[in-house]
Parts: structure tokens; C-alpha cells; sequence
């Protein structure tokens, strides 16, 4: 199927949510395509428990809702060109459609960085905020002990979550040490909200404990998780737990952007005032140009879709706050930087690369002086699995400072039926899910 | 109930592994087969694996789901009778 549009956004996070609406209500056609069933992205996930009500969240819906941008959720991109078409894959009818437009607008957003240590792979380890995304689509946790592990400002907000929907919040680890995060929270004096979000988190969390300079050495359990182990670099100690939940904050998804051929910095995407990335009709929002928070997003949204619909002067106004908004980013990846005992968790059979199982002294002995991964990656197949090193890449670059700049079509794996009856060119065959289940 | 339909309209009906499962409606199929304790694939050095980032990145948690296999269940509504077979 094709269809044709004005301007397309990529992903109905809080980003895209803002820049179809601004398109919408500037009069162009405007279509937003999601893989997700629902609206929302991340943060704004759709529940099935009991949440707190999000007016922003309802307000901003409301308006796209009403802005006439059109929906389409369910469809994953897995190849475009900046020329002009985008090519999606929809799991449920099993078919790819094109998108063509005159602008594009990405607002991939991000996903938590994992970082190998022994036992992560066990049954009963999630991401931070993927457990959280699990439970609200219903998995049940009432009762169990979690114990939060790793870093960033997402780790509070998750156990305050978790907690909400009946699980035992037992610790909060944060790598970070307490000085560093003492000169974030002085850095927010001059924005006086965000402190008090974090303090009513902290306190919604009373009964747990929250340590900062504390961090996982080892999963603990035999074919499913029953404890931790913990260090905070005196000494190390077991915490039993049911579900261990770890995220060492987040990267940015560049992998579209990228395949386009738009710049892509140590950031996210780079992106110039009006958010218009190296190529010239190709727009950038939200995490996938760094990771900034919500507020970022939905600024950096007004501001893109205000400027591809030809409106640019309009959403100049906005620039001071979301020039603040982005450095109050910056300030956050400061406080929460790792310290280098996490780059050093992995023993030598730690898994690194979850779908092709490759262990970690594997990559170092690939990980010889000038060889990249690409070398790593033809010796151990290390990131060349169905995830395409969406996990193990984030990894390998904070461990090794390897980056991943080979991209290729289909983004994401597809059945070797939808690839035979596409216009799809692929020279990547590895890249094909070609096991049965 | 092990025709995998569902009891009343809050809950959806389907069967895991040959066995009836009821959960609620607009539960994701990954969450299903952590409520059930079920693992959805065997890694290549045979661990049981279950689903990890909840926002299809990571493709842990594939499963074979009426008939159609390797679909990421985290990113999939249930839906009253699917059929969900997973590695084991
Ligand atoms: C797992 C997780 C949980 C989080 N939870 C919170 C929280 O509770 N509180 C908080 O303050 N912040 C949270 N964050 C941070 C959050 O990312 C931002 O605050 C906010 O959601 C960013 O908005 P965004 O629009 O930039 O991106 P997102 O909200 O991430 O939206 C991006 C959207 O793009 C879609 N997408 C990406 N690639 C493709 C593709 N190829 N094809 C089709 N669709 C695609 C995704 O499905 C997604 O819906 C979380 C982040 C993660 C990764
Ligand atoms: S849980 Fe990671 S892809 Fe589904």
C-alpha cells in the first residue's frame, strides 16, 4: 500500500506527538507512524494499572487528536530515503507500505543502556524502564521484591512506579556517588519543578532504601533471579530479590536517522536551530538528539513541526527554553556519568551479545588495539543478531569506545517473504531471522 | 476453558504452550508469558530467556504467535484466542 503525505513524523512519543500537531494545525498533511499499538512513546505509555492522572499528557492527545495529523500505528520503519519515501513494516497484516513525503520529522526517541555483568541474562533481570513498560501492559508484580539498579533519573521514577503497583521495592543502587549528583541537584536551583519532582519521588518510595555510589557486581540465581550482589567499593553484600531491574540510562535511537544520512554526534543526532538535521529535509526531536527529558521532547516537537510546515519564525520564541531544556540534559549525563568499575563488571563468560551469545572474552581477544567492531563482529558475530547491536552496541562503546556506523536496510529483521516481494535492497543477508522458534 | 475464550469482557482468553490463560484485555503477550512464568526462547548456549527492554528493542522475547514466528510479544496486544507457542 502507499500513501503520500505532506510531512511524515517518525514515532508518536511526546516529540512527535508535538511536531504533528503544530504540522496539523499549520495546515499541511501530516501522517505519524509508530510501531507501538498505542500513542505515548516512553513516558507516556499507555497503563493498564492504576496511574496518576497526566494532564500534559491528556492535553497534548487532546490536541493531536483534534489537529487532524493522521495515525498509523503498528508500523515499524525499516528502510527510507531522505529523497523522499519511507518504507514500513505492519506486523499485524504482515506487509510492508511506503510513506512519501516532501519532509521528514524523526522522534525515534531512546532506549536504556545495558551494561554486561555477571548473571544479567538470567530470567527475572529487566531494564529499569522496561519493567516498567512490561507492567503496565500487564504484568503482574504485586508482592515481589525488586531491587532498581544502575543510574540515572529514571531509576527513582521506575521504583516509585514499581512500588505504585504493589511491588516491594527493596533498594535503589545508583552508581553515581552522592557528590556528583549533589552538584546536579545545585545546578537545579534555577529550575525549581524538577527538584521537587525528585523529592516527591523520593519520598513516595519512604520504605526503600536509595544509595548512591552502590552498584550490581553479579546477578545471583539458577535458571531465575533470587539476589543480587551489590558493592559500593568497601565492601560487597547479597540483597535477595524476585525481579532485578537495571538501566545505566539511556542512548539515543539513531540507527534511522543514520541509514538517511543525517550527522549523528556523541549526543544523538546534530541538529541546527530550527531542529533541521545535515540533510536538508530531514527534522529532528526529542531523545534521538540527546536525552533531555519530556519537556525537551515536547519543545523541540513545536519547534520542528512549526519550521517543516514553513512557519519557522513562529516557534522562535520557544528557543530559550529549549536551548535550557537541552542543557539541563547535558547536566544530568554529567551527574550520572559512569564511574569505571562499571566498565569492568564483566568477567570473562559474561554474555555480551544476548542474541548470539558471545561472551566477553571473546570480544576481548577480537578487541586488539586499532580493530573496531566490525572486526569483533566478523570474528564473533558478536552484534549481528535479530537486535542488530541495538543492546550490545551501547555496551561495547562505553567498554571499548567502538561505535557502530555501518547501517543497512531492513532496520529491524523481516521475513524473507516480505523482503522477496519488496523494493527492498538488502546486501546484509546476516541480518535475516532465518531460525524457527 | 481450554478453548482460550474468554469469561467475562475485562479478560481475554488465549492459549500458551497448549494451555488455556486468561489475562486482561490490553495486556501485551509478553506480559501473558511472564504472568504464566514462561520462557519465550532458548538462547544459543540454551538459557531460557524472557523479555528484557518491554519496548521492542532487544527481541527476547520472541514467540512463535499464531503460526507466525519470531514476533516480538512486547510490542503485541493479545487478543481473544491467539495461539502463542514459545521455544522450548
Ligand atoms: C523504557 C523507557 C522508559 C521511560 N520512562 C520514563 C518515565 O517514566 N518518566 C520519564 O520522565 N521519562 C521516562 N523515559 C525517558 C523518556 O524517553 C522521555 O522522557 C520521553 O519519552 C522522550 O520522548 P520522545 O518523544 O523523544 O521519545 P519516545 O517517548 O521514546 O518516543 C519514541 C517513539 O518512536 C517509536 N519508534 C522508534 N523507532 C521507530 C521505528 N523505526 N519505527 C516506528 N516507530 C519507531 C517508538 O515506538 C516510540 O513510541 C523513559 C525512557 C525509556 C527508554
Ligand atoms: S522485550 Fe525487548 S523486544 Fe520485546
Amino acid at each position: 500500500m502507499k500513501h503520500s503525505f505532506d510531512i511524515v513524523v517518525v514515532g508518536a512519543g511526546p516529540a512527535g506527538l508535538a511536531a504533528a500537531t503544530a504540522v496539523a494545525e499549520a495546515g499541511r498533511r501530516v501522517a505519524v507512524l509508530d510501531e507501538n499499538p498505542r500513542v505515548g512513546g516512553q513516558i507516556w505509555r499507555a497503563s493498564l494499572s492504576k496511574v496518576a492522572r497526566d494532564r500534559s499528557k491528556e492535553r497534548a492527545v487532546a490536541r493531536f487528536e483534534a489537529s487532524g495529523a493522521k495515525l498509523f500505528s503498528g508500523h515499524q520503519i525499516v528502510d527510507g530515503d531522505a529523497a523522499g519515501a519511507l518504507e514500513s513494516w505492519v506486523a499485524a497484516t504482515q506487509s510492508l507500505e511506503t510513506f512519501s513525503f516532501e519532509r521528514l520529522i524523526l522522534a525515534t526517541g531512546a532506549r536504556e543502556r545495558f551494561l554486561p555483568f555477571p548473571g544479567w541474562t538470567l530470567p527475572g533481570v529487566f531494564g529499569a524502564g522496561g519493567l516498567q513498560a512490561l507492567v503496565r501492559s500487564g504484568y503482574d508484580i504485586r508482592g515481589k521484591r525488586v531491587v532498581v539498579v544502575g543510574t540515572g533519573p529514571l531509576l527513582l521514577a521506575v521504583a516509585a512506579h514499581l512500588k505504585q503497583d504493589g511491588a516491594r521495592v527493596v533498594l535503589v543502587a545508583e552508581q553515581a556517588p552522592l557528590s556528583q549528583l549533589m552538584q546536579f541537584g545545585l545546578s537545579l536551583i534555577t529550575r525549581p519543578g524538577k527538584i521537587v519532582q525528585g523529592l516527591s519521588l523520593r519520598a513516595q518510595l519512604a520504605n526503600a532504601q536509595y544509595r548512591t555510589g552502590c552498584w550490581p557486581v553479579a546477578a545471583l540465581g539458577d535458571g531465575t533471579v533470587t539476589g543480587v550482589r551489590l558493592s559500593d567499593g568497601s565492601r560487597t553484600w547479597t540483597e535477595a530479590c524476585d525481579l532485578l531491574a537495571c538501566g545505566f540510562h539511556l542512548v539515543p535511537n539513531t540507527e534511522l536517522a543514520t541509514l538517511l544520512g543525517c550527522e549523528v554526534g556523541d549526543h544523538g543526532v546534530v541538529v541546527d536551530a530550527d531542529q533541521q538535521t545535515s540533510v536538508a529535509s530531514v527534522y529532528c526531536v526529542g531523545e534521538t538528539t540527546a536525552i533531555a527529558g519530556v519537556d525537551a521532547a515536547l519543545l523541540q516537537g513545536r519547534i520542528a513541526g512549526l519550521a517543516a510546515a514553513g512557519r519557522a519564525s513562529e516557534a522562535r520564541t520557544l528557543h530559550m527554553q529549549r536551548d535550557a531544556e537541552r542543557s539541563f540534559g547535558r547536566r544530568m549525563d554529567r551527574a550520572f556519568a559512569l564511574r569505571k568499575e562499571m566498565l569492568t563488571l564483566a568477567m570473562p563468560d559474561t554474555i555480551v551479545c544476548r542474541c548470539e551469545d558471545v561472551r566477553f572474552s571473546q570480544i576481548s581477544q577480537a578487541a586488539a588495539p586499532g580493530n573496531g567492531w566490525t572486526n569483533a563482529k566478523l570474528q564473533t558475530r558478536c552484534g549481528m543478531g535479530p537486535c542488530q547491536g541495538r543492546i550490545c552496541g551501547p555496551a561495547l562503546n562505553a567498554l571499548f569506545g567502538w561505535k557502530n556506523t555501518s547501517v543497512r536496510a531492513p532496520l529491524f529483521p523481516l521475513p524473507i517473504a516480505a523482503l522477496c516481494s519488496s523494493p527492498l535492497a538488502t546486501d546484509d543477508a546476516t541480518t535475516l531471522v532465518t531460525q524457527e522458534n | 476453558m481450554r478453548d482460550g475464550t474468554a469469561v467475562n469482557a475485562a479478560m481475554i482468553g488465549l492459549i500458551v504452550n497448549g494451555e488455556a490463560l486468561q489475562v486482561r484485555r490490553g495486556s501485551t503477550v509478553a506480559a501473558a508469558l511472564l504472568n504464566a512464568a514462561t520462557a519465550c526462547r532458548i538462547s544459543e548456549s540454551g538459557e531460557p530467556r524472557t523479555a528484557v527492554c518491554g519496548m521492542g528493542v532487544c527481541f527476547e522475547c520472541r514467540a512463535t504467535v499464531d503460526g507466525i514466528a519470531q514476533q516480538r510479544t512486547c510490542q503485541m496486544e493479545c487478543r481473544d484466542g491467539m495461539v502463542v507457542e514459545t521455544q522450548r
